[in-house]
């Protein structure tokens, strides 16, 4: 996930700028082929073929090797490895989704995941938030330190500091307790999320104090600000932030791997595929593999709308 | 609560955005110490959670790689200070300079093709006047499949014998491949995996930053006959070179950490020639038992990355 989410997107509510998208879809946005030069007729025949392999070539490398695994689980496994292979199953083995399911315990991974998933999120909705509204509108002495010391970790790549956080999470110091094998060796670590507490950061910089004093004179104290004011002005980078949260921990491998390296039966899925990959029959590792994509892919189709605008907007500087 | 200290208000209409405060407002200095303690409190009390997550999981562990980095480290008994002797085991080791060699290697080739696939495919998708949601959401699509599922289906994809890969070529009468088994070929094949896999985020920044072009550059251009390639290379590669510079760097960060995918696929094989830095931390931590030596790796792998963040964030910062 780490690649691509680029610059802190700048999250002014979508307002300005996006004038030019909207028109974009109905192509009266000049590009690089002018528009004149497609409204002839050699123009329209160019654009179409165009069109027509680019459309083959998506479908191709985006949507058939998705379509390869769905299918590729309904197979028996002799068909499976069959020379040369066929195109849909000859005979359907739903059966196959349902043997992966018991086999690898895929209900009790898919909820070790979600448990995982919910508790980072929560704990980093509730820190971050809370983080941010002090950070941004209560003014702590050596704010802008721990700002600066907080912006810093996003120059340190998480990935190069795993051992010595894990080192940390098996044994906390003054407490000397362990969070390993405990869902809480996720959602801790999760909180101190840089880049999301940033964000939140920079929308509640953009609400006026105004607003907030206004609310003060009425007689709500900064709890009832943050939660009766604030949060509900901010849903859109909430919504953002959320995204990011919840696609974070599903997706990741490493750090879980580490963490429930002792407790199999505390794996999330991702780990339990890898670990499991080599002791189950291929049609059914497939059959899992559909599985556990399934939740984030749906996530993403219903939301795809505001996850495609989200990381789009983060480019739009002029 | 409300009495005293409410603001006293200007009588001026409030500006929308937060400015400067207008002078005479009674602020913060004015009020007394108790109280301005209590409020302090409040806001700590606010910041507590983040911070203490923060301290225990960003700032302490980056302080204790370079402490450990110096120590023979055996978690359940007390360090032993060593000096540099993780550093110089470390350098003697073979793997080493094989997983230095391989993460640039990756890198590389992670640019070549992670960058221009993802640069063309945005400025074909750019001229498609139909179906553009469409093309956003599939190119999308598999950077929402865990990372894991990705690397898992694609190892199947490569297997030499029923793989699809060499199955395609076969049927094609092309030679087929040995792919991920192959020490040659492995990395790339890992490298076509991840560009696969991620480059949705890529293709949809730089589309957004295609659109922001004005047209009246192109329109300029082609007046002065330039012919499409022309166009590309005066107008689009100049207009997008700064976003191409960040997602550049960002690349480089991105896939010098690469871990899931050499450790699903390959196992590091064959012949060492696919394992990663990253890789080699975890087989010092997890195999060797030797923490001394993961953390003088990670030393040097967060001085490598730390460079190149911190002319990402240079590079964004001017922008503001």
């Amino acid at each position: 996930m780490t690649t691509t989410i680029a610059p802190p997107p700048r999250q002014a509510p979508p307002a300005a700028p996006r004038r030019a998208r909207k028109r974009g879809e109905s192509a009266a946005v000049r590009t690089l082929v002018s528009p004149l030069a497609l409204a002839s007729r050699r123009g329209k025949t160019v654009y179409w073929t165009v069109f027509g392999l680019v459309l083959f070539l998506f479908a191709l490398a985006f949507l058939f090797p998705v379509y390869w695994m769905i299918t590729g689980a309904f197979k028996s496994p002799d068909e499976l490895n069959s020379n040369p292979p066929t195109l849909a199953p000859e005979h359907w083995h739903p059966g196959n989704y349902g043997d992966a399911w018991n086999l690898m315990q895929l209900p009790d991974h898919l909820w070790n995941t979600v448990v995982q998933a919910a508790g980072a999120w929560l704990l980093q909705l509730v820190f971050c938030t809370a983080a941010a509204y002090a950070l941004s509108k209560l003014k702590p002495v050596f704010g802008k330190v721990i700002l600066g010391a907080i912006l810093a970790t996003l120059m340190v790549p998480a990935q190069a500091l795993v051992i010595p956080k894990y080192l940390t999470v098996a044994d906390l110091p003054f407490i000397h307790t362990s969070l390993l094998n405990n869902p809480a060796g996720i959602w801790l670590p999760a909180v101190a999320n840089a880049f999301n507490l940033y964000l939140l950061k920079r929308f509640f910089d953009q609400i006026p104090r105004d607003v907030m004093e206004a609310a003060e004179i009425d007689g709500a104290g900064k709890l009832r600000q943050l939660w009766s004011i604030l949060l509900p002005m901010s849903r859109p980078v909430l919504g953002v932030v959320s995204i990011f949260a919840l696609v974070a921990v599903w997706q990741d491998f490493l750090w879980p791997l580490m963490v429930f390296s002792a407790a199999p039966d505390n794996q999330p899925i991702s780990v339990a595929l890898v670990q499991l990959s080599q002791d189950v029959p291929q049609t059914d590792l497939i059959g899992a593999m559909v599985i556990a994509s399934v939740p984030m892919v749906v996530m993403f189709l219903v939301f795809q709308r505001h996850i495609i605008a989200g990381i789009s907007a983060g480019s739009t500087k002029g | 609560m409300k009495t005293a200290q409410a603001p006293a208000r200007s009588a001026a209409a409030p500006p929308l955005k937060e400015g400067p405060r207008p002078a005479g407002r009674p602020t913060a200095p004015r009020r007394p110490l108790s109280r301005r303690l209590t409020d302090q409190a409040r806001a700590y009390a606010f910041l507590l959670g983040g911070l203490i997550c923060f301290a225990l999981f960003s700032w302490y562990p980056a302080i204790r790689a370079v402490i450990i980095a110096f120590q023979k480290y055996i978690p359940g008994s007390s360090p032993e200070w060593v000096g540099t002797a993780n550093f110089t085991h470390v350098f003697h080791d073979p793997e080493f300079a094989a997983a230095w060699r391989n993460t640039f290697y990756f890198t590389l080739l992670a640019l070549l093709i992670g960058f221009l696939v993802p640069f063309v495919t945005a400025l074909v998708l750019n001229e498609m006047r139909h179906m553009k949601s469409f093309f956003r959401v599939v190119v999308y699509l598999p950077v929402m499949i865990p990372p894991v599922v990705s690397a898992l289906l694609w190892k199947w994809f490569y297997d030499p014998g029923a793989g699809l890969f060499n199955e395609a070529l076969r049927f094609l009468h092309l030679p087929t491949s040995n792919w991920t088994n192959g020490t040659s070929t492995a990395l790339v094949s890992i490298v076509l995996v991840s560009t696969w896999a991620n480059m949705g985020g890529t293709v949809l920044i730089y589309l957004a930053a295609l659109q922001g072009i004005p047209g009246e550059l192109y329109e300029a251009a082609e007046l002065d006959g330039a012919s499409i390639l022309q166009r590309v290379r005066h107008v689009t590669i100049p207009q997008t070179r700064f976003i191409m510079l960040m997602l550049m760097l960002l690349q480089i960060i991105a896939t010098m950490q690469v871990f899931t995918e050499p450790f699903v696929i390959t196992g590091g094989g064959p012949q060492d020639s696919t394992v990663t830095v990253l890789y080699l931390i975890y087989k010092y931590a997890f195999q060797y038992n030797n923490f001394g030596g993961a953390c003088a790796l990670s030393v040097m792998l967060l001085v490598m990355l730390g460079l190149f963040s911190a002319a990402y964030l240079r590079l964004t910062r001017t922008d503001d």
